[in-house]
């Protein structure tokens, strides 16, 4: 419970750090870290206001999407190495509950009936259709080794060989991973979140008709999976730290280790957006064909070596 | 219990022959509860052997077909029996509604009791002779059937054609594999046909093997021989393609089962790994077909072929883990196609019906024709999104649990650490993987574009409801698909009872409190906790935005760049939805793009109008069959000289043909 709320609260703020980091290196001064919470606040305040045309289903997407990132935060081990709800916690389980939430705010930006939502729409799925085979097999490159898809056993069996973590299937599938997790958050290269031009957006595209306490619910789950996707992406290849029993010390430790993790990370995400520029639509599948054959190799590899 | 068995094998054949002459106003009820006692009594033998676990047999030797016809239900055939009668039941119903606007023919009536009798009785044959009586039965009334709306012409006819030359194709080497068999055992019983199976010679079992695959792979639907299958599932009404798609598609698998797995038990590698391709192959080219057509049914009819893939692919991995002697790994692939044959005959049979509804309320099957249905015709477009839902695999319907066990039937395969496993299995994984994300993409077009948003055109405008029994029927289906979405484990036993009768060997599953394990490894799923824990997490959700938001919802206009008025014409269609994948799948679809444009009398550069038509048809069709169907025709015109009208040569003809027989059997 702690551990769900504690991500919550934390989730803004890494969205926060990586626009800083951005802003620092392209030597602009820019918000503070914990801007988008003042933003969902200030949105929360305002009227609620929806297209004429959207039905339920534009009004039930962001709790939806929020709906299903709270139930992988439960089912992922954060903390420590059990999660809350431990017989469920299944890494195909997960990709199929982020699925639900892609598919979720699909629809909403259908519903709307405007070009622009369908437009993000489209791109979306061409994005969500072609980075499933690289996510799945980068996950059976982790479940290989372990016999088993379930994720505390994955962190587990990492911790007890940590020699694992610059084995060739390791170093192969974490690439992949990366590229899997800036395309399913819509980060560049794939996406850019700082546009304002309507043509190039595409998760902008999604949201664009959202206003008001809407918005904050979308933006707030939106950071929300982001850092779930980092949490997994630190526990997978770098568990340190990372608590094996309940008791205070262990788990305060644990929460730090994790914040220096996410840290770091999203430092790095942050750096690497000012380096680098947005793909074509059409030269993403590409990118996501190279993730593809990194994970093919990664599996390849784990069994060659086993 | 065997005397209800007879009663469900003949009912509907009694009910075939007396349906008809009823008038019109009694023919529909009639007809429905034909089925439906047929559906039900059959339901009744195959739940009781499902749950005892025990075969039930009876002979009518004499009784009809001279040699008469043997009948034996064990659990496999159950399972497929079971499958059946619910959708025979819900189409019974859905046709009391459907037949109020589509006015059911004589004809009609009788096949459809014949179709549902003989589907119903092709997992009980027990003997060749019976099988092969069934089998042919279900293909002819099936085809009468696609033939219902044949006022409507052409693409009515050119289905039709296409399903009866690869049905009767696959029959004819089913025909030719059971006869072999038959011969070779000195026996047309089945118990007899597969004891004496390992004692054939191994070139003798390999064009066995091959000749029954492709036999019921036509049946099933499965690339290189899908190409009736989208056509036929369009053209025929609604309840039929339901019937095909849900229940008559499952009887080639019932088939490759039956043959492949419990009689050859494994066999030769290099089959399987034909099997698993083949099954890749369809899932991803019916998953991209689907992800880029317009026509409702038609997109429905591809993602058919796409799960028919997923399923073959499953008994591919089943097949080459049983010939390299993972019988326990084996188990589980088998386990995981039974559980994901069982979600899309439900969700399938759920998507049919649903939309044959929207086809009824808004005479179209035109994707970009569609638009703002939920809010016009609000249950049957729910039911139709619970379906796509299930088909997408989401928690926490069924698709998601069948899917989680392919997945781990896959990467518990790979334990076997045979080289053909480790470089097919992660293969099939991203087959599957991409197959889902594309089914994805298809059924937010769907529901996207056909129920939510704007009305696109005058026939959405003016959706009218669908009768009351239509809705029913396809929400009975998709009730089923929900209950196991949240509750999987009430399938476990009968599962369990399935892979060891076809198998012999212990269950490869086991429930724990509402957990499902697979036994002797760590992988363990409860897709009952995931579903109450997403109803949880969306209730609290749902109740701190109700705490934290003040005030009435204001209606205002979409963003549209400025401009003042936005019509329905500026909406994303379908077609718009589905270019991008078009564009990345280009070398497997090879579209067809048309643009006319009409300029300005005036100047060229005034465009008068454009019209921009694209189309995909099946590649296969072109590349494979087109010059197949030719090559046919060259050689029918090379040999036509003989038939040349002179009655004597006619009977020089005769003649020379007795002589020759006369020659051979000296």
């Amino acid at each position: 419970m702690v551990e769900t709320c504690g991500l919550v609260a934390l989730a803004p703020l890494v969205i926060g750090l990586m626009r800083t980091v951005r802003c620092r290196i392209e030597g602009r001064v820019g918000p503070p870290v914990y801007q988008p919470w003042r933003d969902i606040r200030k949105l929360l305040t305002k009227r609620r206001s929806r297209p004429q045309s959207a039905s339920v289903v534009f009004a039930l997407a962001p709790v939806v999407l929020a709906a299903t990132t709270l139930v992988v935060i439960v089912l992922v081990p954060v903390v420590t190495t059990s999660p809350v709800l431990a017989t469920g916690s299944d890494l195909f389980a997960v990709v199929f509950l982020l699925l639900l939430g892609s598919v979720v705010m699909a629809l909403a930006a259908l519903d709307t009936g405007s070009a622009i939502g369908g437009m993000g729409a489209s791109r979306i799925m061409v994005v969500v259709a072609l980075t499933e085979p690289a996510l799945l097999v980068a996950i059976l490159a982790l479940a290989a080794p372990v016999k088993s898809s379930s994720l505390s056993v994955i962190v587990t069996g990492t911790l007890a060989h940590p020699g694992w973590v610059a084995s060739p299937q390791r170093l192969l599938s974490f690439a992949a991973f990366v590229i899997v997790i800036l395309a399913e958050s819509g980060r560049m290269p794939v996406d850019n979140p700082a546009t304002h031009l309507e043509l190039t957006m595409m998760n902008e595209a999604l949201i664009l008709e959202y206003a008001g306490p809407d918005l904050a619910l979308v933006s707030l789950a939106e950071s929300l999976r982001f850092s779930v996707l980092v949490v997994l992406l630190a526990n997978f290849f770098a568990p340190w730290g990372i608590a094996r029993s309940m008791s205070p010390v262990p788990v305060l430790i644990a929460g730090l280790a994790l914040i220096v993790k996410i840290g770091a990370i999203a430092v790095a995400i942050g750096a690497g957006e000012v380096v680098s520029a947005k793909l074509r639509l059409f030269r993403v599948p590409e990118l996501l064909a190279g993730a593809f054959t990194l994970s093919v190799l990664a599996v390849l590899s784990a069994l060659v070596i086993a | 219990m065997t005397a209800l068995l007879v009663v469900a094998v003949i009912t509907g054949f009694v009910g075939a022959v007396v349906v008809p002459v009823l008038p019109v106003r009694l023919r529909v009820l009639a007809t429905s509860s034909v089925l439906i006692g047929d559906a039900l009594a059959a339901l009744v033998v195959a739940v009781h052997v499902l749950t005892t676990g025990r075969a039930l047999g009876v002979s009518t030797h004499a009784v009809f077909l001279g040699s008469g016809v043997a009948l034996r239900i064990d659990p496999l055939g159950a399972f497929f029996v079971v499958l059946t009668s619910l959708v025979v039941i819900a189409v019974a119903v859905y046709e009391i509604g459907y037949s109020s606007t589509h006015p059911m023919t004589r004809t009609a009536a009788g096949a459809l009791c014949t179709f549902a009798g003989a589907m119903l009785s092709v997992p009980v044959a027990w003997n060749v002779t019976g099988f092969l009586f069934f089998w042919e039965i279900m293909a002819a009334s099936s085809l009468a059937l696609i033939l219902t709306d044949y006022r409507r012409g052409a693409p009515v006819r050119s289905a039709a054609l296409w399903y009866a030359v690869l049905t009767q194709a696959g029959a004819a080497l089913v025909m030719i594999a059971l006869v072999v068999m038959a011969v070779s055992s000195r026996s047309q019983g089945f118990t007899v046909i597969a004891r004496h199976l390992p004692s054939l010679s191994p070139g003798l079992r390999t064009t066995v093997f091959l000749l029954t695959f492709a036999g019921f792979a036509s049946k099933a639907g499965a690339v290189p021989l899908h190409v009736w299958l989208p056509k036929a599932h369009a053209e025929s009404p609604s309840p039929v393609s339901a019937l095909m798609s849900a229940a008559m598609v499952n009887l080639g698998i019932y088939g490759v089962i039956r043959v492949g797995l419990e009689w050859f038990h494994g066999g030769t590698v290099w089959w399987w790994v034909l099997v698993l391709a083949l099954g890749g192959l369809s899932a991803i080219y019916g998953s991209i077909h689907a992800a880029t057509n317009t026509d409702l049914k038609r997109l429905l009819a591809y993602s058919t072929i796409d799960n028919v893939g997923l399923i073959f692919m499953a008994l591919g991995t089943a097949g080459i883990l049983l010939s390299i002697g993972h019988i326990g790994l084996a188990d589980l692939a088998l386990f995981a196609a039974l559980l994901h044959i069982t979600s899309h005959s439900l969700f399938k049979g759920t998507l049919f019906l649903s939309a044959g509804s929207l086809q009824f309320s808004t005479g179209t099957r035109d994707l970009d024709l569609m638009g703002g249905l939920l809010t016009r015709v609000p249950f049957a477009s729910s039911v139709f999104a619970l379906g796509s839902m299930a088909i997408m695999a989401l928690p926490p319907l069924s698709g998601f649990v069948s899917e989680w066990f392919l997945l781990q039937s896959l990467l518990h395969g790979m334990d076997a650490s045979s080289p053909v496993t480790t470089v097919a299995l992660p293969l099939s994984v991203a087959a599957l993987a991409l197959t889902g994300g594309l089914t994805a993409a298809a059924f937010v077009k769907v529901l996207g574009v056909g129920l939510l948003g704007v009305p696109r055109s005058a026939y959405a405008r003016d959706a009218k409801e669908p009768p009351v029994s239509m809705n029913l029927a396809a929400g009975l289906l998709a009730m089923l698909s929900v209950v196991i979405g949240f509750a999987p484990m009430v399938l476990v036993g009968s599962l369990t009872r399935v892979v060891r009768s076809a198998l012999n060997d212990a269950s490869p599953v086991r429930v724990h409190g509402t957990a499902l394990e697979i036994l002797g490894s760590r992988g363990v799923v409860d897709p009952t906790m995931i579903a109450v824990a997403l109803v949880v997490a969306l209730v609290l959700v749902a109740s701190a935005r109700r705490l934290l938001d003040r005030g009435r919802v204001t209606r205002r206009a979409v963003w549209g760049f400025g401009r003042l008025t936005q019509s329905s014409r500026m909406t994303y269609t379908a077609t718009a939805f589905a270019e991008p994948l078009q564009r990345v799948f280009d070398d497997v679809l090879r579209p067809n793009h048309d643009l006319d444009v009409s300029h300005h009398g005036e100047s060229r550069y005034f465009v008068e109008s454009a019209r921009f038509r694209s189309s995909a048809d099946d590649a296969f069709e072109r590349l494979v069959y087109r010059p197949l169907i030719r090559m046919v025709r060259a050689l029918a015109d090379r040999v036509r000289f003989v038939q040349n009208g002179s009655v004597h040569w006619y009977l020089g003809y005769g003649l020379a043909a007795l002589v020759v027989l006369l020659l051979m059997v000296r």
